[in-house]
């Protein structure tokens, strides 16, 4: 080869002049290239090259600025400055010859030109503008290569803001009769859609035209933006589902020209398109998945050759099938195929193995089971790239019982590695995993230790940092806290003693960290000893000055235990003092001011034993800082500031929002479910700016786990555990599972009695080496098969107990018994609305009382049975009428779910009195003035209290069952009263209205009419009767909707009667109510919730009082806002709770609830600018009533 | 997506660039430099995938690679590409610049940066897969060949010199790129990683 190498070379400068002589002038600009080739060829040394090309890049500026520079010396001096740059050397004067040489070059020069500006220019860039007419000009060119070289450009650098300017002509071109230039503006588009999605919505119809086309290059070109759309939004499009299974089965029939094939595989990349947008529809949809099986099983089938392809093509399908509805058949091939790629000879089909076992390893532990073998071979791979995705498989299959052997094998690998990357990743997985699952504090502190000594600078600084707080917040368990604090204490102790010297910056700041705050739990180790060896660090000269200030600190921390020990210790304490005095004096002269400070800080702090308890406490408890992060007391300064006409503050996204608004061209809002991910946004930033402010605030908060969660993790985009209790699993588990775990040390093939021989992995005579594997085998696969046990029998997981579990999980499986637990929610409800009661009915309520007490359980029961509503017939008439004879109205809202007994209303409990809120919306009851003032007057007498005929329950049986409020009497004459009550239904608020005729004769021509100017009222029926019978009752209702948020809105109407023989009469209504009737609980997970949240753009922050503060704030804040409101609790992560709602039939409201000083720091938001005022209002409320 | 497609030699010399993402100027030399720093200690006998390096996106890409005699060709893909799809495309990358260029060097990716770049454009637009089928791209490449002898011999001179270089004695001349590199005497070696 080398030979040939010197030919070339020599020949080189030969044949370049001979080309010199035959093309006379012309050809002098080719040589200039091929002149610039042979120098650089000839350089010795990069200086030189450096030199070389800066003379090189002076040449062609002064050819360029030459007006004499024909257009085709320009495109020679082009082809040169694009050599330059791909050296690297920048040749900015060029790009603007670049664009005028392909506005007016001829066709050749042209694409010179486009070459060089796509190579130049990125998309941002400024002179890009004037490319705008050049593009628009050769667009309408009637050459066929200039339109091609056009749209080339187009899609691949074009100015978003230019897009509406051009995208006519492009879509034209979509119905263009040549193939190449359909397929071009296609993908044309498909650029527009991906940096500006709203300006291409309008032709999604021709996108569709596109798939249809009959040269399979557009089509296959039109899979790109299918691919990409599917992606955001998978339901909109399951109905093509059906045209790509066609269109997949005639590719994969062969019924493409044979030129699409490679190596005699049709069209296999088109294939794999297809696949990828058929896992995307099947996903969670069983009847779309249903009909991808046979095309599924056909291109198995098919790819049988032995290439390359062929398996890139099974791959995909192995993703497919184990991403869509599970199909037994398919999942067996599918494994099938896994097994073949694992125990593939060929290096890049045991890569792709492990990722699909990866892939599937949470759904299908068995599969991971089955190879166990290959996989600790992979574990021990000469290609490094085999063994990370082996430790990542690894990752995927951790439990309580295997993770100090898999984290041995990660910091095994991580103590060889060196590449950045992989360290820190790797790094962020052994601490997650050293977290959730560490059997012990010996262990724990160890592996945390040698995190921090191989992560080095280079891992995610949240690292130490949930170290620390972990360390720090601590457990339920004061003596765990305590012994591992100890163990962490007396390990780093022993590490300074030894060799502190490699200890990277984070691991030193750690160290300093937790001895200042914790070296006094030892008791045996004298505060002299550990300042002594902080101060020798800080003298060393590698540590980093911000590390010093760690250590200053720390010292700092200290100094009391060793001038306090003055007293009991003696003489060693003294050192100790004096120790500090010289370390503070030495460095109060520094030049390093943040050190400076620190040193006289000390200086003080030493001399002044009772500001230092003061300024530092031992032992404080963690959290009982408070730092006031909503800085409310600036308050009275920005309300100042404000007087004095100050612009109100507006979160940085607000603003952006609104000078996008201002700018762009289109106005109309982004769909409400817009479908970004998490991930996505933070790489494109086509959506809005305020996506990208938004999510790096909110990971700060609320979505930190999940999120966390997320980046360790694999891009699954959510696979559905869709193997449940009776699905595919258990079939295969049962008879391998178990054995696995029993035979753990018996040769692996016995336990694979299904598997062929192929499979299984050859270890006929066990001998030594391969015994070793065994035990390794058993020991990192130990966990799966018991927790495939677990999901088989739907048991909880399996006890172990979480060794590092924060404290904050206590009330995250309160809220959840809270939310789930239907005894307990009402609870809360009732406590609620007796205290209102109380308040409102002042003496009445114990006589009340004492009269529940009384209440025979019979009646109860009739009540019990009417709000559990679940049964189809309710004896309400009857029990109603007996209570209306036995009792006074109050008993009408009595019902006990815990089955009463007067025993239990003797110890007034809340449940008795309000049971039958359960159903009943517990808020308080606005539409009811009249009723209340009532109530107040005569509530000192009970039995005069019924002086309204006891309403009885006249609702139409529909409504029975929802959550309804009492009748509240609205106006009453002498022959008609009216009570009202509001039900709420899942898509309304329905408002009952129950007409009751008092009098002896039939009243004629009843008509009510409703109306509110702020609801949309629609009436269902009964709102005209020609007659009212004597003493009957009649209901009428009305839907009602509201549109725009309002805290409390009227409803007026009047009712029109005529006696039978008198004159007409009308009773006037208005009833009060409240946003909280029109709100209903949305319900969604956790990633969705954050998806939402971040297309929000309506904010409110407030600060509002928390109830219970000594007890668990949050869960019995949330629970009451969530009785009161109807509002969705959609998780508690710690101090924070993330709640939603949503108007009825319109926008949702998120809020972020965070408890935070004493006080509920409450964040909402909603895509309509009324709507968190609005129930800020009312979160209010419903807290203070509390 | 592809994020970049580059092609060096056994030294890192740059034979073509592009990026489908923009970065800086700087980033782009770091790009290259540490794609070549990877790739180039890799073992014949180990798989073409690789983790991408800090500066090309981490573990979220993958860098996916063949060596031919004296060239790298590296495509950087995210994480939705398909890694064998992509060894292929790579494959019908240089089968395609064999067609095109009878018997493809590396001589021949220096003289026509700008027609490897354009037979790259008829297969990847914008990062993505645009034509797999090399007839296709052939035709295509053709057509705006014609145009160019017709418009005579500038760019046509290399091409002959080339060709001439490849014409005088070479008996056996392996399927692909196969001669040798022509800045085969550049020292000091590190000093350009």
């Amino acid at each position: 080869m080398s030979d040939v190498v010197e030919r070339t070379l020599t020949a080189l400068p030969g044949l370049l002049s001979l080309d010199l002589q035959t093309g006379a002038g012309k050809l002098s600009s080719t040589s200039k290239l091929g002149n610039l080739i042979r120098s650089i060829t000839e350089l010795t040394s990069k200086h030189d090259e450096e030199k070389l090309i800066k003379r090189e890049l002076a040449a062609i500026k002064e050819q360029v600025s030459s007006p004499n520079t024909t257009m085709r010396q320009m495109k020679e001096t082009m082809v040169r400055s694009i050599y330059c740059e791909m050296l690297g050397y920048e040749a900015d004067f060029t790009y603007i010859h670049a664009i005028k040489l392909a506005q007016q070059g001829s066709v050749l020069e042209k694409r010179v030109g486009y070459l060089a500006v796509s190579l130049f220019l990125n998309e941002n860039h400024e002179l890009l503008l004037l490319l705008v007419n050049t593009v628009l000009k050769d667009l309408q060119s009637t050459n066929l290569i200039e339109v091609c070289m056009a749209l080339t450009v187009v899609s691949q650098i074009f100015p978003r803001d230019m897009i509406p300017a051009i995208l006519p002509l492009v879509e034209e071109k979509l119905n263009h009769p040549k193939e190449i230039i359909r397929r071009k503006a296609v993908q044309a588009l498909h650029k527009f859609y991906l940096i500006a999605p709203n300006q291409v919505q309008h032709i999604h119809s021709k996108f569709r035209k596109a798939l249809c086309d009959k040269d399979p290059g557009v089509m296959a070109a039109s899979l790109h933006i299918y691919l990409q759309m599917i992606k955001e939004s998978a339901d909109s499009y399951r109905d093509l589902a059906g045209s790509f299974v066609t269109i997949l089965k005639q590719v994969v029939g062969g019924k493409l020209p044979v030129d699409y094939n490679y190596h005699s595989v049709p069209a296999p990349w088109v294939q794999i398109q297809l696949l990828r947008i058929l896992a995307l529809l099947g996903k969670d949809d069983q009847s779309t998945s249903e009909l991808m099986y046979d095309v599924l099983d056909e291109s198995i089938r098919r790819a049988e050759i032995n290439h390359n392809i062929t398996y890139a093509i099974l791959f995909e399908c192995v993703k497919t099938i184990y991403t869509i509805h599970p199909k037994e058949e398919l999942l067996e091939k599918a494994a099938k195929c896994i097994g073949n790629f694992v125990l593939s000879p060929k290096i890049n089909l045991k890569y792709l193995g492990l990722k699909a076992l990866t892939y599937v390893v949470q759904q299908d532990a068995n599969l991971a089971l089955q190879h166990q073998m290959t996989i600790i071979e992979c574990l021990d791979h000469s290609d490094i790239i085999i063994k990370r995705e082996t430790l990542e498989l690894l990752f995927r299959i951790t439990n309580a019982q295997n993770v100090t052997v898999i984290v041995e094998k990660m910091l095994d690998f991580l103590r060889l590695c060196h590449e950045d990357y992989a360290i820190i990743d790797l790094v962020a997985k052994v601490a997650e995993l050293a977290e959730k699952y560490a059997p012990d504090n010996r262990w724990f502190i160890e592996t945390m230790s040698t995190i921090f000594t191989v992560g080095g600078e280079l891992m995610q600084p949240d690292i130490p940092s949930n170290f620390l707080r972990l360390l720090a917040e601590g457990s339920d368990s004061v003596e765990d806290d305590r012994l591992l604090r100890t163990y962490a204490v007396d390990s780093y102790v022993s590490l300074l003693q030894t060799n502190p010297t490699k200890l990277p910056q984070r691991f030193l700041q750690v160290i300093s960290w937790v001895l200042g705050e914790y070296s006094h739990l030892v008791d045996d180790l004298s505060p002299c000893l550990v300042i002594d060896l902080l101060v020798r660090l800080l003298e060393r000269p590698a540590v980093a000055s911000d590390t010093r200030s760690w250590v200053m600190t720390a010292v700092g921390k200290l100094s009391t235990g060793a001038g306090g020990g003055t007293g009991a210790g003696g003489g060693t304490a003294e050192g100790g003092a004096g120790l500090v005095q010289r370390v503070s004096q030495q460095h109060s002269s520094s030049l390093d001011t943040q050190l400076r400070q620190q040193a006289l800080e000390l200086q003080l702090l030493s001399q002044d034993p009772e500001l230092h308890t003061r300024v530092l406490p031992r032992g404080a408890v963690w959290g009982s800082l408070e730092v006031d992060s909503s800085l409310s007391f600036l308050d009275g300064f920005v309300s100042e500031a404000l007087a004095r006409g100050a612009a109100p503050y507006k979160p940085p996204h607000q603003r952006q929002e609104e000078l996008r608004q201002e700018k762009a061209l289109s106005l109309e809002p982004y769909a409400l479910s817009l479908p970004i991910s998490l991930s996505s946004c933070s790489i494109a930033d086509r959506q809005s700016p305020t996506l990208l402010s938004i999510s790096s605030g909110l990971s700060g908060n609320s979505t930190e786990l999940p999120h966390r969660a997320g980046s360790g993790s694999l891009k699954l985009e959510g696979v559905k555990r869709v193997w449940g209790k009776d699905g595919y699993l258990p079939q295969r588990e049962v008879p391998e599972g178990p054995s696995i775990l029993q035979e753990a040390s018996a040769p692996a093939p016995q336990t694979f009695p299904q598997q062929g021989g192929a499979l299984t992995p050859p270890s006929a005579d066990p001998s030594e080496e391969d015994r070793d594997k065994q035990q390794l085998a058993s020991s990192l696969f130990v966990g799966l098969s018991s927790h495939n046990s677990t999901c088989l029998m739907g048991k909880p997981e399996a006890p172990v107990p979480q060794r590092f579990r924060r404290k904050h999980k206590n009330t995250d499986s309160a809220s959840a018994s809270s939310s789930s637990d239907s005894s307990h929610s009402p609870h809360d409800a009732a406590n609620h609305f007796l205290y209102s009661s109380l308040l409102e009915e002042g003496p009445a309520s114990p006589i009340m009382l004492a009269q529940n007490s009384l209440a025979p359980p019979k009646r109860t029961e009739a009540n019990g049975t009417h709000t559990r509503g679940d049964t189809p017939v309710l004896p309400t008439a009857n029990g109603v009428a007996e209570v209306g004879d036995q009792e006074a109205p109050p008993s009408l809202t009595m019902a006990n779910e815990e089955a009463p007994s007067p025993g239990v209303g003797r110890h007034r409990d809340p449940p008795l009195l309000m049971g039958g809120m359960k159903l009943v919306q517990p808020c308080p009851p606005h539409p009811a003035p009249r009723a209340s003032t009532q109530s107040s007057a005569e509530g000192a007498d009970p039995p005069q209290l019924p002086e309204l005929p006891p309403e009885p329950d006249h609702l139409p049986p529909e409504l029975r069952n929802l959550p309804h409020s009492d009748m509240a009497p609205l106006a009453s004459d002498q022959s008609l009263s009216l009570s009202c009550c509001r039900v709420h239904r899942e898509d309304a608020l329905v408002l009952v209205l129950q007409m009751s005729n008092a009098c002896g004769a039939a009243l004629l021509d009843v008509s009510v009419e409703l109306q509110c100017h702020e609801l949309k009222v629609a009436s269902l029926r009964g709102n005209a009767l020609e007659s009212l019978p004597a003493q009957s009752v009649r209901v009428c209702w009305y839907t009602l909707l509201m549109e725009a948020p309002h805290t409390h809105v009227m409803v007026t109407g009047s009712v029109s009667y005529r006696e039978e023989s008198g004159p007409s009469h009308a009773l006037e209504i208005s009833s009060k109510l409240s946003l909280a009737d029109f709100l209903r609980p949305l319900v969604l997970s956790t990633e969705e919730y954050g998806k939402l949240w971040l297309s929000l753009s309506q904010d409110v922050k407030q600060n509002l009082t928390l109830l219970d503060p000594d007890g668990d704030p949050l869960c019995s804040s949330l629970s009451v806002l969530k009785d009161k409101l109807q509002l969705h609790v959609v998780d508690i992560i710690g101090s924070e709770g993330i709640v939603a709602c949503k108007l009825l039939q319109g926008a949702p409201c998120l809020l972020h609830c965070r408890v935070h000083a004493g006080a509920l720091a409450v964040w909402l938001r909603s895509p309509v600018p009324g709507l968190p005022d609005c129930l800020l209002y009312h979160l209010q409320r419903a807290l203070q009533e509390r | 997506m592809i994020k970049a497609i580059l092609i060096f030699n056994n030294h890192g010399k740059p034979r073509l660039s592009k990026f489908y993402e923009h970065y800086s100027e700087d980033t782009e030399q770091q790009i290259i430099r540490e794609t070549f720093h990877l790739v180039s200690k890799r073992d014949e006998n180990v798989c073409n995938f690789l983790e991408g390096g800090i500066l090309i996106g981490g573990s979220d890409n993958k860098l996916i690679y063949r060596h031919y005699a004296t060239l790298y060709f590296v495509f950087c893909v995210d994480s939705s590409e398909s890694e064998l799809g992509i060894l292929d495309l790579i494959q019908v990358f240089v089968e395609t610049l064999d067609k095109c260029f009878e018997n493809v060097c590396e001589l021949d990716l220096i003289f026509h940066v700008d027609k490897v770049h354009n037979i790259l454009g008829e297969m990847v637009m914008g990062g993505m897969v645009l034509e797999t089928n090399m007839n296709e791209i052939i035709t295509q490449v053709d057509s705006q060949n014609k145009m160019e002898k017709s418009e005579a011999g500038i760019a046509g001179a290399p091409a002959r010199a080339v060709s001439a270089v490849k014409n005088m004695n070479l008996p056996e001349m392996p399927k692909n790129i196969n001669i040798g590199d022509i800045s085969i005497k550049v020292p000091n070696m590190p000093s350009f990683k």
